[in-house]
């Protein structure tokens, strides 16, 4: 991974590249359901999807044929245009922010000189980048539980605008004391800043897990799970939706899972740097892979919390800290 | 050939969307219109290569300030079409038209004057963000900072208003139910 080895990036490489990216992580967002259920099951000492193919493998088909075969409803007094185009800015912003984040590693097409780089757009402000088109993000649930005309659906967006404006701030201020410390905005730096060996999470323990736990609010994963609760608000923004529709939702939010789980691994944990004697490629997917792991861990381990412990923890235990931790990395910065 | 393609696109959705906020008579179009028209004003200034500020644009107005509006808008039954009142639409018109014609004229007076001169020109090798954070804190310090100071005193602000009996919790305080008018029997 050296900078001035790279061959030269051409707009082929790039179409290929953003293929990829959409044609493995839809296949692992529809994967991720089926490992999601079998660690759930897992841990509650179930056995969880085990009738469709060897050990539930196929399970994978079996639900992609429901969601294409269901009938589409739209609801008679719904916006109709508003709440077709709500699924898909959920599933495209997620897509769109992985444009930005340094996915697999660059390679070069077999029999062709075209090269595929690591990141398909490396911009200089990357991580700004792929923070403001997860917020963006929150048009999906927000118009689809505004155009469905369903009271749950209304309660579900409201929700949806108090968890966005909760975690935002704890979100941006936890990941500025690594940029203060690094310097750049940009992935690639922060994974040369990690080179020797030293991972960033050592130097910010505290940034790391309000990152983490901001990283779980803005992928609606379960303590802060309050858009869908379905024993409070039914099934929230996605009440009223269907079949694939509905489909889209879902992969939306595994694709922000995996950006979370890049972010977490590229600024906190040492990056695609080589390990050892393990080569970096691997090293990055067994980061995603645990920070995957993780989210479902959580998930079986802890409960829901109200809206009101939700604004409670991000804003007067989360905010205060942030800004605290910043302080003090700017002192010893300074010092 | 393909920013020209692109500016002409941008340009053309930002002013489609922004009509669409301004004439559509539905609350949940007029939302969505301007949030996406944000999106691609971000869109025109990554094209101008300040990515800085097109992320910013992205960040502040797309997430913050219209989530702020979107929350507002929950108050209003979305699916329905507001009837507006127009006191006199011509008049409406005319100083519209006479504000747009104005501000075409202002930014294009330099332009056709060709006396344009960037007083801090871009330093070759210097990020767009570290670019925008020298100006920030050399030349323009002071203005920064009374901004900063304005935006607390409004924040403060905010917490006052916001913040009465916020030290006792609505769903467990008696006093509370009986403020509301709630008997407990009735639910």
């Amino acid at each position: 991974m050296d900078a001035t080895m790279l061959p030269e990036v051409t707009a082929a490489g790039v179409i290929i590249k953003a293929v990829l990216i959409l044609a493995v992580i839809a296949a692992i967002a529809g994967f991720g359901t089926y490992i999601e259920r079998k660690i759930l099951a897992f841990m509650q000492r179930r056995l969880g999807p085990q009738h469709v193919g060897p050990f539930g493998l196929l399970q994978l088909a079996a639900d992609g044929i429901k969601l294409f075969t269901k009938e589409d409803i739209i609801p008679q007094h719904a916006n109709k245009f508003i709440f077709a185009i709500a699924p898909v800015i959920t599933a495209a912003t997620a897509f769109i922010a992985l444009a930005a984040v340094p996915v697999f590693p660059g390679f070069t097409v077999p029999f062709t000189d075209i090269y595929v780089p690591s990141i398909a757009s490396d911009i200089n402000v990357g991580i700004l980048f792929v923070l403001g088109m997860m917020a963006a993000g929150l048009y999906g649930p927000l118009l689809a539980g505004m155009a469905q005309s369903n009271k749950w659906g209304i309660i579900g967006s409201a929700r949806t605008a108090i968890q966005f404006l909760s975690y935002e701030v704890v979100t941006g201020l936890s990941i500025l004391a690594p940029i203060m410390l690094v310097g750049s905005l940009s992935f690639v730096d922060f994974n040369t800043y990690q080179t020797d060996g030293v991972w960033l999470v050592v130097y910010q323990p505290v940034a790391f897990i309000l990152f983490l736990i901001a990283g779980f609010a803005e992928t609606n994963r379960t303590p802060f799970d309050l858009l869908e609760h379905e024993a409070e608000i039914i099934s929230g923004y996605v009440t009223e939706y269907s079949g694939m529709r509905w489909g889209l939702f879902f992969i939306g939010e595994y694709a922000n899972m995996i950006t979370i789980g890049v972010i977490a691994s590229v600024v906190f944990l040492g990056g695609y740097n080589d390990f050892w004697f393990i080569p970096g490629w691997i090293m990055i997917i067994a980061k995603i892979a645990f920070s995957f792991f993780f989210m479902l861990w959580v998930r079986a381990s802890w409960p829901h919390i109200r809206p009101d412990q939700l604004m409670w923890l991000c804003w007067k235990v989360l905010m205060p800290l942030a800004v605290i931790n910043i302080l003090i990395t700017g002192l010893v910065i300074m010092i | 050939m393909y920013e020209f393609i692109a500016f002409y696109v941008f340009a053309i959705s930002t002013t489609i969307l922004f009509l669409i906020t301004v004439m559509s008579k539905n609350v949940l179009y007029a939302m969505t219109a301007l949030a996406a028209g944000m999106v691609m004003i971000s869109g025109l200034f990554f094209l101008l290569g300040a990515e800085f500020l097109g992320v910013v644009q992205l960040i502040v107005y797309v997430g913050a300030v219209m989530a702020l509006y979107a929350f507002a808008m929950m108050f209003f039954d979305a699916t329905k079409n507001i009837k507006e009142k127009h006191q006199n639409p011509t008049l409406v018109f005319l100083l519209g038209g006479l504000m747009a014609l104005l501000f075409v004229l202002m930014f294009s007076a330099p332009i056709i004057g060709d006396n344009i001169q960037a007083i801090y020109p871009m330093i070759e090798g210097v990020g767009n963000a570290q670019a925008v954070g020298m100006v920030l804190f050399t030349k323009y310090l002071v203005p920064f900072e009374v901004a900063a100071l304005m935006l607390l005193v409004a924040m403060i602000a905010g917490i006052i208003l916001a913040g009465k009996k916020m030290d006792y919790s609505l769903t467990e305080s008696e006093s509370a139910d009986e403020e509301m008018n709630i008997k407990k029997g009735d639910a």
